[in-house]
């Protein structure tokens, strides 16, 4: 009787849960599920941003194409390379500042304000910041090496296919890694301080403490940022459109997707490599998903 | 910090290379916002002789003002709908169990993770069907992709944090589910509500691509489309010094907020581990 009264009580209870939820799973569905099955559908199509609403059924035509277009695979290529290398060393570099910031000094406030600047300032006004620093003739970076002596003459850091990409990154390190930093710190701070003290009493060396006990224990804190960093560079685009265009040297898969979409109006062919786009990153989501459910239900 | 004093100085110097590393291009800004004319050309580490002339450029040669509220409009817009839309499904995601939870938490992370690209021709087929081109509406509804995933997992933790008793004593009372979400809960998310609205905001406030994409009129369009667009007489001189007289005006209202809630931004961003 108790029992029965209490079932239903539950199932009241779910009742209203699904009832709180409907808004949500609408919004989305209307947001991202329909928006993104109708670029599935018109991957397959002719569609032309002209006459949108004409287009006829192609089969796998724009596939065929994009999958021989050196132009897209320059573009992924591109994008891998970002990705990689941005990552890496944002991780380092992150790294390195959430472990000064987690010792005591003067001013260590101060400090974690300040990288929390590069932060807050938006992509696109970063990117025109660091373009105009990056000038040729007028940027204040080539001021400064060739007043210290690091360049004999001025870097054409925008229009050199190599300096161009180095550029880039450097941007995107300046502007990402304060994130990473306080992800790390936020782990760091969670990190059991007894096997510090033993460590200490011990008399272990503060470098092989870093390797055997911090950074295990950091593993990770470390990997969910990692992750995070991944999928976001591996679709990025605000940043690189606005320094670069769509250059070829430095088009990312977003952007070579975009350009045709937008600038050449073929939405069919544009739709294929966006759903590309998605597929690859699908991927890697699957993976963090995995990985992020795993350590969670280790934890519980 | 311990150690020898020659370690001392190498870690303070260490320190303030980072700092000036970090804060460096943003000053920058500021100096070459306040330049006029030629002594722009000739890199200085202070303006000559300061002038407000680019500021009040950006607002007198192209509407920099209307983009301005456009942008404030959308990104208030968003937050709102987002978090009255995150705060009923974290209570259910958090403190109901039911059959698919973790199926349905999983899938809003996992659309947290969508490239808008992938979304970007349907949408804009959307968009295109329900008139709302070139429409401040467009970016409303838009937005949600992005902003509403983040909402509801950061909320979701944090609601599921809260203790038992609250609701139980509430229900007990015979209150309607409505009534526990809005009058118990509610009161308690006030710090979870004004972090994850803040980081929404930025995110909001940020965005470019459908932006881009879904305005087209320069009167229609938000400050990162404006920044991201201006154009000189040719290619080779664009107007710097009003490009960053406008980066500072939509920089410094953000850099104020991040400063002011640095505390609560980071355990937020930390809560959801989701992108900033």
């Amino acid at each position: 009787m108790a029992e029965a009264h209490q079932s239903e009580l539950t199932r009241q209870r779910v009742r209203n849960a699904w009832l709180f939820l409907a808004p949500m799973i609408v919004v989305l569905v209307a947001v991202a599920g329909w928006p993104l099955a109708r670029t599935i559908v018109l991957s397959f199509t002719d569609a032309n941003l002209a006459q949108l609403g004409q287009q006829s059924f192609v089969g796998p035509l724009n596939y065929a194409f994009l999958l021989t277009d050196p132009d897209w695979w320059r573009s992924v290529w591109n994008t891998v390379f970002f990705t990689v290398v941005s990552v890496s060393l944002e991780t380092i570099l992150g790294l390195l500042i959430a472990l000064a910031l987690n010792a005591h000094f003067r001013g260590r406030g101060w400090l974690r304000a300040a990288i929390l600047i590069p932060w807050a300032i938006p992509t696109v006004v970063s990117a025109q910041m660091w373009r105009w620093m990056f000038n040729d003739v007028y940027g204040v970076v080539n001021e400064v090496m060739l007043a210290v002596g690091l360049a004999a003459e001025p870097w054409a850091w925008l229009a050199d296919p190599q300096l161009s990409m180095a550029a880039v990154i450097a941007v995107d390190v300046w502007k990402t890694t304060p994130f990473m930093a306080l992800l790390i710190l936020a782990g760091l701070q969670m990190l059991p301080q007894d096997c510090y003290e033993n460590a200490k009493i011990d008399g272990v060396h503060p470098v092989t403490v870093f390797f055997r006990v911090t950074l295990p224990l950091l593993k990770p804190a470390l990997l969910v940022a990692i992750i995070f960093r991944t999928l976001d560079a591996l679709r990025i685009f605000d940043l690189i459109y606005v320094m670069q265009g769509n250059k070829l040297d430095t088009m990312t898969m977003s952007i070579y997707a975009r350009q045709h979409l937008v600038d050449f109006q073929d939405v069919g062919y544009g739709s294929a490599a966006a759903t590309l786009v998605f597929m690859i990153i699908a991927v890697f989501t699957v993976v963090y998903l995995y990985l992020g459910g795993f350590a969670r239900e280790e934890r519980a | 910090m311990r150690g020898n004093p020659l370690g001392r100085i190498a870690f303070y110097a260490l320190l303030a290379v980072l700092f000036v590393y970090t804060v460096f291009p943003f000053y920058w800004a500021i100096n070459t916002s306040l330049m006029s004319g030629t002594e722009l050309f000739e890199p200085r580490p202070f303006p000559p002789d300061p002038a407000w002339g680019n500021y009040v450029a950006i607002f007198r040669e192209q509407p920099f003002g209307r983009q301005i509220l456009n942008s404030v409009f959308v990104a208030v817009a968003v937050v709102l709908l987002a978090l009255a839309l995150a705060v009923l499904a974290a209570y259910a995601l958090g403190r109901v169990s039911f059959r698919g939870r973790r199926l349905l938490l999983f899938t809003v992370l996992g659309v947290s993770m969508f490239p808008q690209i992938a979304v970007l021709s349907g949408m804009f087929e959307l968009i295109r069907a329900l008139g709302l081109y070139n429409n401040l509406l467009s970016l409303v509804l838009s937005y949600m992709i992005f902003t509403v995933p983040f909402t509801v997992w950061v909320l979701t933790t944090f609601v599921r944090e809260l203790p038992k008793e609250l609701e139980e004593a509430a229900i007990v009372d015979g209150a309607t589910p409505f009534v526990v979400v809005t009058r118990v809960f509610l009161p308690l998310m006030g710090p979870a509500l004004v972090t994850t609205g803040l980081l929404a905001f930025i995110a909001a406030w940020n965005e470019f691509l459908f932006a881009l994409t879904f305005t087209l009129s320069s009167e229609q369009r938000t400050v990162p489309v404006a920044i991201g667009l201006i154009s000189g007489a040719s290619a080779y001189e664009l107007p710097w010094a009003n490009i960053m007289a406008a980066s500072v005006v939509v920089t410094v209202p953000l850099i104020v907020l991040v400063l002011i809630f640095q505390r609560r931004i980071v355990s937020g961003l930390t809560a959801g581990a989701v992108k900033g």
